[in-house]
């Protein structure tokens, strides 16, 4: 018996039991402070009726589905039996492809583009429709901006949401709708706060990355934290630049006027889609280029190996702090479509569960797939306005940033490069496995 | 000019009054600090990361004593000897609460990395995401509201220094603080345990190759940084309430004076912590209150900038 308890396959058992427990209480029922463990106990009691066809305990459905997923997993156990042979079938194809030319997709990528621009014609809900841009559409712009910073350059920012703060509280300043006085005498439009944004997004990166980064790489992540927190002080109490906790005045929405052109986005959501789709096919294009330049071999050189790169002449800090600097320009960038969208901006709008959901999507994609990340902002953000606008029973919007968390620590354990890796990527995140297994 | 001259005296002055007060004040809430600020530097040094989940680890240690008082105390008010006795209760409650949730991150976050051998933006990423999981997780099984903690004991003034009150509040943190502290310092100083943790963290290759087991030392080090900051979260709790986003800014500051005192060095932690504390509690004089965290931030930038290495210097591996 003893032998037992010490044996792999009880520490598997425990492993799952340990599992699907997590995850019953994940899904549970919420707890109240007077009960504390009211929200535990329910996780295991409550009836559920699972369409009515399965009354039973919350316990007893987990303890069925904990059963199904351990065959599952036993039976592709004894299939995937690792061989030398098989893994090096697997590995060279792997370095030989790295090697290979890109073959083009532009028929994809124009079926894709189709689909997204019939999309708001076919989808008319309201709900959606202003999901489309607010929660899908601009989240897959700043993700595509994380993926730089995170994916390329290989450093963990969890301070995104300031840049992006800084983007919105620049326009509100720009066009006038904060109570500090703005720049210009005339009322403009939010297009003119889009270079100005970029501009102070990027001078922030620069000011908070070559302190920062000049030592340690892994001291950016609780400095971009900690900076996330101080812009939100500064949002909420600087009320004579700011307008505190109440936020700015109503700021101007976008408008376009050359000669006799003229356009102004108003109240309806779908043009505001086409504006900010525009912009995400142009960051692809842009950030797909610069993944092959000079620059993007220099940050892939840095995130393998930092001395080695620093004895070829790529100095590490410049290259650094430019990607951080783009990751914030963006951000910025993202934060003037936002606020020329929205009526205001209140500093409620900018917080950690900002910045830890765009990682999650760049995490979830495949960190440096620039596709990956677009298919996982798609999925994670479709997933989470699913969830939000039909709410299985018991649900509570709050309950996603559980998931998210578990999703991140998932996505580390289980498959670290993502769903949709770069091929390079995936091979720096798994080099133990394949090495080791091979010999 | 004259202007100027006038801030700093007046705030100067506000200094002179309050001097006694606001460093007592600033040495109690720096003892909380330094205790988190141990952690941090401790995990720092045998595994080279930010241990993010830490402020959760902290969290969980307040929540676990406050409803241990609630159940002891309620509303009763103790006597001497029962004061003492849920004061050591909740210390030894708070600290196993905090060793237990740092084992199960370290099993769930950090083993399965460790095996792999991946690169450490993978831990870094699973620690943040354990930690968003942890918080969310207590604000759904507990409320979203600051709860305060029944307290043990009456927080009168005991007696004065030069004018300043001081509070049981802060004997006790103060005490609790040195005893955990010191008892820590000689832990790693003197015992095998703490032989092996250096060992681990100067070189964790060879020491396995000498015969230190890396895994069960690796998984004390956690046991003893979560003791640290779960005990920390018993004592910061009784002053200020429980709530699930507790863990974030004290974490921030501890991590702060980790650095400021040097990383990987543990009596530098000490010393962060309480300079940091002190530093924080009189910048009262000068800065609005709505922007206190905002110090502890730019000491952050500051030292990063200035003094990379911290007040004592780092010290990965060599002896503590």
């Amino acid at each position: 018996m003893k032998n037992f308890f010490t044996s792999p396959l009880a520490k598997r058992i425990g492993a799952m039991v340990a599992l699907v427990a997590t995850i019953a209480v994940m899904t549970g029922p919420p707890g109240d402070p007077t009960h504390p463990m009211a929200g535990f106990t329910g996780s295991f009691t409550e009836r559920v009726s699972f369409f009515g066809l399965f009354p039973a305990p919350r316990g007893v459905l987990f303890a069925a589905l904990g059963l199904l997923a351990a065959g599952v997993v036993l039976m592709y156990r004894r299939q995937a039996q690792p061989s030398v042979a098989k893994l090096r079938d697997k590995v060279v194809p792997q370095y030989h492809a790295l090697a290979a030319k890109k073959p083009v997709r532009g028929l994809w990528y124009t079926a894709v583009l189709l689909v997204a621009i019939v999309l708001p014609h076919v989808v008319t809900d309201p709900f959606w429709q202003s999901a489309m841009v607010s929660q899908i559409a601009i989240y897959t712009l700043l993700a595509i901006g994380l993926n730089v910073v995170v994916g390329f350059a290989g450093l963990l920012d969890l301070g995104f949401v300031a840049f992006y703060a800084i983007g919105a509280y620049v326009t509100a300043w720009v066009t006038g709708a904060l109570p500090v006085p703005a720049p210009f005498h005339h009322v403009i439009d939010a297009f003119w706060a889009i270079p100005v944004a970029i501009v102070f997004a990027m001078i922030a990166g620069v000011l908070l990355g070559v302190p920062t980064l000049r030592l340690r790489g892994d001291y950016l992540a609780i400095v971009t934290l900690g900076f996330g927190e101080i812009i939100t002080i500064f949002a909420n109490n600087l009320y004579g630049i700011t307008g505190g906790s109440t936020g700015s005045k109503q700021i101007p929405h976008f408008s376009f006027h050359l000669g006799s052109l003229k356009y102004l986005w108003g109240l309806d959501p779908v043009p505001y889609y086409y504006l900010t789709l525009g912009f995400v096919v142009l960051f692809l294009l842009i950030f797909s280029s610069l993944e092959h330049s000079r620059v993007g071999r220099a940050w892939v050189a840095i995130r393998e190996d930092e001395v080695a790169a620093e004895s070829l002449g790529v100095n590490p800090l410049k290259y650094k702090v430019m990607a951080f600097a783009i990751g914030a320009a963006s951000a910025g960038f993202a934060g003037v479509m936002t606020a020329g969208q929205s009526f205001f901006i209140s500093p409620s709008t900018f917080t950690l569960a900002f910045s830890i959901n765009i990682l999650v999507l760049v995490i979830f994609g495949g960190m440096g797939s620039i596709m990956g990340v677009v298919i996982g902002s798609l999925v994670v953000q479709t997933i989470s306005m699913y969830l939000i606008h039909t709410p299985p029973a018991g649900f509570q919007n709050s309950d996603l940033y559980i998931y998210l968390g578990a999703l991140l620590i998932a996505m580390m354990i289980f498959r670290p490069a993502g769903i949709w890796p770069s091929k390079r990527r995936r091979r720096e995140m798994t080099p133990a496995t394949l090495e080791g297994e091979a010999q | 000019m004259s202007g100027l001259l006038h801030f700093f005296s007046s705030h100067f002055s506000t200094l002179g009054h309050e001097f006694w007060p606001l460093l007592v004040g600033g040495l109690a809430t720096g003892c909380i600090y330094a205790m988190i600020a141990i952690g941090y530097t401790l995990v720092y040094g045998v595994l080279r990361l930010i241990n993010f989940a830490h402020s959760e680890i902290f969290m969980s240690g307040g929540f676990a004593t406050f409803f241990l008082m609630r159940w002891l105390v309620g509303t009763s008010t103790p006597n001497t000897f029962e004061t003492v006795l849920y004061l050591i209760l909740g210390v030894l409650v708070g600290g196993l609460t905090g060793a237990g949730v740092a084992t199960v991150l370290e099993r769930v976050a950090y083993r399965p990395l460790r095996r792999r051998n991946a690169p450490k933006l993978a831990y870094l990423i699973s620690a943040i995401g354990a930690s968003y999981f942890l918080f969310n997780l207590a604000a759904k099984e507990f409320g979203r509201i600051n709860f305060s903690m029944a307290s043990p004991y009456v927080n009168h003034s005991l007696f004065t220094i030069f004018g300043a009150q001081v509070y049981m509040s802060y004997i006790i943190i103060l005490l609790v603080g040195a005893v955990m502290l010191v008892a820590l310092d000689r832990l790693v100083a003197t015992s095998k345990l703490g032989r092996s943790i250096r060992a681990v963290a100067q070189d964790a290759e060879t020491a396995s190759l000498m015969g230190v087991n890396i895994d069960r030392t690796i998984a004390l080090t956690f046991i003893i940084g979560g003791f640290l900051g779960g005990v920390a979260g018993y004592l910061y709790g009784l002053s200020f309430g429980v709530v699930y986003t507790m863990g974030f800014t004290p974490a921030l500051k501890a991590f702060t004076a980790a650095v400021l005192g040097g990383i990987g060095n543990l009596r530098g932690a000490v010393i962060g912590g309480l300079i940091l504390g002190v530093v924080e509690s009189m910048s009262v004089a000068f800065v609005n209150g709505a922007f206190i965290d905002v110090v502890a931030f730019g000491v952050l930038v500051l030292v990063l900038l200035f003094r990379p290495t911290g007040i004592l210097g780092e010290r990965l591996g060599r002896s503590a």
